[in-house]
């Protein structure tokens, strides 16, 4: 089947990616979603580093059409938002995962640019007590 | 705005970092370019904090310890009373808690007592989310009638997530104080809801 461009935005990093669209469905060949998502398809699940997660049987989130974006964003529990027209879909972070991090009470380490595109990270300033301030000119 | 406080405080092992929630560094440049920081002054226009943090309006402060925990969870906060008629909060008992505890004054707030007033992300805001930068991504390559779509969606799914419905407003080419503003913050206010939401002192 043939293949058209797709942006996926990994929890804000957009990667290109062929994937293949029937109906509302969209499949991205295992190899690539390997590539785009790291995540890969092996006899035990799929899996990323040393965690892998089983794939239910009766499920579809695996055919010989390739792996079901919507299907895998559930199986993972990571929402998704989707426009098909545009070729583009967000994958955010689950809300088990954001928690589990948060109620560490270690706060998430970041990197941004200031005005003049440098980069800086919180974790730059370990050693030090911290006021972070998110504010805006809205 | 939090400059005054910076300098008072910088040789107690302190800093501040401010994170520009707006569209992009030419927004936040005039008042950066006004406030002349030489503490670190960041510009976060994917909300990629306010994800991490689970932050849903601004200003929002956190105070993290130097081993890296956090100390206070999200709370409003700001470094002057200009807005002080208009948001009816002082800045002075967050800005003397906050002295206290640099100086080691007074001591920190227990984990415990951190983890009962930090707030949960649900299943819905973060769904918002992912709308939200889906839609900022299709708003980034000139896509706005798309991204109005996604925006919209983001704000639906998370009503209390002003990050979302106020911070979209420049990017939908709305005036963020104009009526739409206003009439976004009466019928949340007439339905009982606060949109400052300030923690205990």
């Amino acid at each position: 089947m043939q293949t058209e461009d797709f942006t996926i935005i990994d929890d804000g990093r957009p990667v290109p990616v062929p994937v293949t669209l029937q109906n509302d469905q969209i499949r991205l060949a295992p190899e690539d979603l390997k590539r785009a998502l790291d995540w890969e398809l092996k006899p035990e699940g799929l899996c990323r580093g040393s965690t892998c997660i089983l794939i239910p049987e009766a499920g579809s989130v695996v055919t010989e059409a390739g792996v079901d974006l919507l299907e895998f964003a559930r199986l993972m529990d990571r929402p998704l938002a989707l426009d098909a027209e545009e070729r583009a879909a967000y994958l955010g972070t689950s809300a088990g995962d954001r928690e589990e991090a948060l109620a560490t009470l270690q706060a998430p380490d970041f990197t941004l640019p200031d005005l003049e595109g440098e980069l800086h990270s919180l974790s730059d300033y370990r050693g030090r007590k911290i006021l972070l301030v998110a504010y805006a000119s809205w | 705005m939090w400059q005054k406080l910076y300098e008072e405080l910088k040789d107690s092992n302190f800093v501040v970092i401010t994170v520009a929630m707006d569209k992009t560094a030419a927004d936040a440049r005039p008042w950066i370019e006004a406030a002349k920081p030489t503490h670190t002054s960041l510009i976060d226009a994917q909300h990629l904090v306010a994800d991490l943090y689970n932050m849903v309006n601004v200003p929002t402060i956190v105070w993290i310890d130097e081993e890296g925990r956090v100390a206070r969870p999200n709370d409003v906060a700001f470094g002057q009373d200009t807005f002080k008629a208009l948001t009816g909060i002082d800045s002075a008992k967050h800005l003397d808690a906050l002295r206290a505890w640099v100086r080691g004054e007074a001591p920190s707030m227990t984990p415990d007592n951190v983890r009962s007033l930090r707030s949960s992300p649900t299943r819905q805001d973060q769904e918002a989310r992912a709308e939200f930068g889906l839609a900022f991504w299709l708003y980034e390559r000139g896509r706005n009638e798309a991204a109005e779509r996604h925006f919209l969606r983001g704000g639906e799914l998370a009503p209390h997530d002003f990050m979302i419905r106020r911070g979209s407003l420049p990017m939908r080419g709305i005036d963020p104080m104009g009526p739409e503003f206003a009439k976004m913050l009466m019928e949340w206010e007439a339905a009982g809801n606060s949109y400052y939401l300030q923690l205990p002192y």
